[in-house]
């Protein structure tokens, strides 16, 4: 067991991942003195199986959005700094249908956006190629929404740790939490690892798809639940994608609660040239088997939103596990039941995206200012104790 | 003494044929890769890459690496260790991604 030798925690951040190094940037930024445990290295979960997608495109009026928006604020102030480093690309998204219904149904959803701050800019089907030279004929139209963005997620994740680290926070990989830590009040007191014990009035759950796991451990229910998704990654390419371009069935795939298996192209360029193509849903478990029918399904949804793709080899594919939680909304904030344990997990496929406001929020309530957003939606009892169970 | 590769082993390969690598002939042998067959005429280089414009050819020979990528019958992008070359085979030096007539 190795010894404390530090000057005394103020918090302990559990995950490594993007929205861990965001927690840790926020809260050392905000004078804290911050130690982040990983049982694995970072960006070693569903980081570093994602897109990078920072999208507001995707996101009905409400908490989330409002959790987006204010992302996408945070992230440009990020990319003044770390910019290039993180392959922070502000290059919008472009949203097709392929119907009239489909465009119809667009208009409605971004007017409803458009009451809140979101820009979005109708585009005739005669114009979608003067956005996306490659896009299939025939398409009914689309939208463009410019505040759309994206991030490399395990460069953004190390970049964030790394200035966290500069500012004095400790990183910890490859232990594992195996406690949390609590007083005769219930108050968090901080985590062991399999390793040491750390001390801190502090707690904050970045776990991520394992952050229900975690808020047992310190005596508290959060169903998060695995919901898998693949990525085709082609053989790198000229810039044959300008925008994160996707059919409109995307956004009703995210907001269903299925179970079975959802596909629907989410196409985008990378600046290392292979493109990227999702998106899968399905809720199976920890399953790591290759799903032979989620990658054909992807590969011809792609082929049939850009034809170019169908003559382009598909180099490899990886999968992860979005943290699912029955609302669809993550868990942020200090958690009613057990004082001193934040939530900062299950933002399912918004987690990059929804980072730097998570870890910005996370910190302003550590310090004791009024969080910029209302945290209420966020609440981790919003679950019943008998849901969450999955198949 | 020289020795090659195909002495060690013993083999006893079938009458040479030629595939051609950027307009000039080049022998193989039945069952060689393409790679094995440039690397045997003394071509090292068959790939620029994408940013420096640096050459490249075979690095790690079993398909895992794609650095061994060059133009094979028209298709960039083929990894010249796992393809065998075949009579009338063509190859031509791959200029980074090979798709520049794709960009946008």
């Amino acid at each position: 067991m190795l010894k404390t030798q530090r000057p005394p925690l103020d918090v302990v951040v559990v995950g490594a991942g993007v929205v861990g190094a965001a927690c840790a940037y926020y809260a050392a930024r905000a004078g804290l003195t911050v130690a982040v445990v990983d049982r694995g290295p970072v960006a070693g979960g569903t980081t570093g199986a994602g897109e990078g997608n920072l999208l507001v495109s995707d996101k009905e009026p409400g908490p989330e959005l409002d959790l987006a928006l204010l992302s996408t604020r945070l992230w440009r102030e990020l990319a003044e700094r770390f910019g290039a480093a993180m392959e922070y690309e502000p290059k919008g998204g472009v949203v097709v249908s392929a119907t009239a219904a489909g465009q119809d149904a667009l208009r409605a959803f971004a007017a409803g956006q458009a009451a809140v701050g979101v820009t979005a800019e109708e585009v005739p089907a005669e114009r979608l190629r003067d956005l996306e030279p490659h896009l299939a004929p025939g398409l009914a139209g689309g939208f463009h929404y410019p505040q759309d963005a994206q991030v490399q997620p395990a460069l953004a994740a190390a970049h964030l740790l790394r200035e966290a680290r500069r500012m004095g926070a400790e990183l910890i990989t490859g232990e594992t939490v195996t406690a949390v830590l609590r007083g005769p009040d219930g108050a968090v007191r901080g985590v062991r690892t399999d390793r040491r014990r750390l001390d801190a009035p502090a707690v904050v759950n970045a776990a991520g798809t394992w952050g229900g796991e975690l808020a047992r451990l310190a005596g508290a229910h959060l169903p998060v639940m695995p919901r898998r998704g693949f990525v085709l990654v082609t053989e790198p390419l000229p810039r044959i994608v300008r925008h994160k371009v996707y059919a409109a069935d995307y956004v009703a795939d995210v907001a269903s609660g299925s179970a079975g298996l959802q596909t629907s192209a989410v196409v985008e360029g990378t600046p290392g040239g292979p493109v990227l193509i999702g998106a899968s849903r399905e809720r199976v478990g920890f399953d790591r088997t290759l799903s032979q029918e989620a990658l054909r399904r992807l590969a011809a949804q792609a082929a049939a939103l850009f034809p170019v793709l169908a003559d382009v080899t598909v180099m490899r594919t990886y999968r992860g596990f979005r943290p699912y939680l029955p609302d669809h909304l993550p868990a942020i904030g200090e958690d009613p039941r057990v004082p001193g344990l934040h939530h900062a997990c299950g933002h399912e496929g918004a987690g990059i995206g929804l980072a730097p406001a998570t870890g910005l929020l996370i910190s302003e309530q550590l310090t004791g200012k009024r969080p910029e957003l209302d945290l209420a939606p966020f609440r981790a009892d919003r679950f019943p104790a008998d849901t969450g169970t999955d198949a | 003494m020289r020795r090659t590769p195909a002495e060690l082993v013993g083999a006893e390969p079938g009458p040479a044929h030629h595939i051609e690598f950027d307009g000039r002939p080049v022998p193989a042998l039945p069952g060689q890769s393409i790679a094995a067959a440039l690397w045997a005429d003394g071509v090292l280089a068959w790939r620029t890459t994408r940013v420096g414009g640096r050459p490249r050819g075979v690095f790690c020979g079993i398909g895992a690496c794609f650095d061994c990528l060059a133009t094979v019958d028209g298709r960039p992008n083929q990894r010249t260790c796992l393809l065998p070359a075949e009579p009338g085979t063509t190859v031509t030096t791959q200029e980074g991604n090979g798709r520049a007539d794709l960009a946008v």
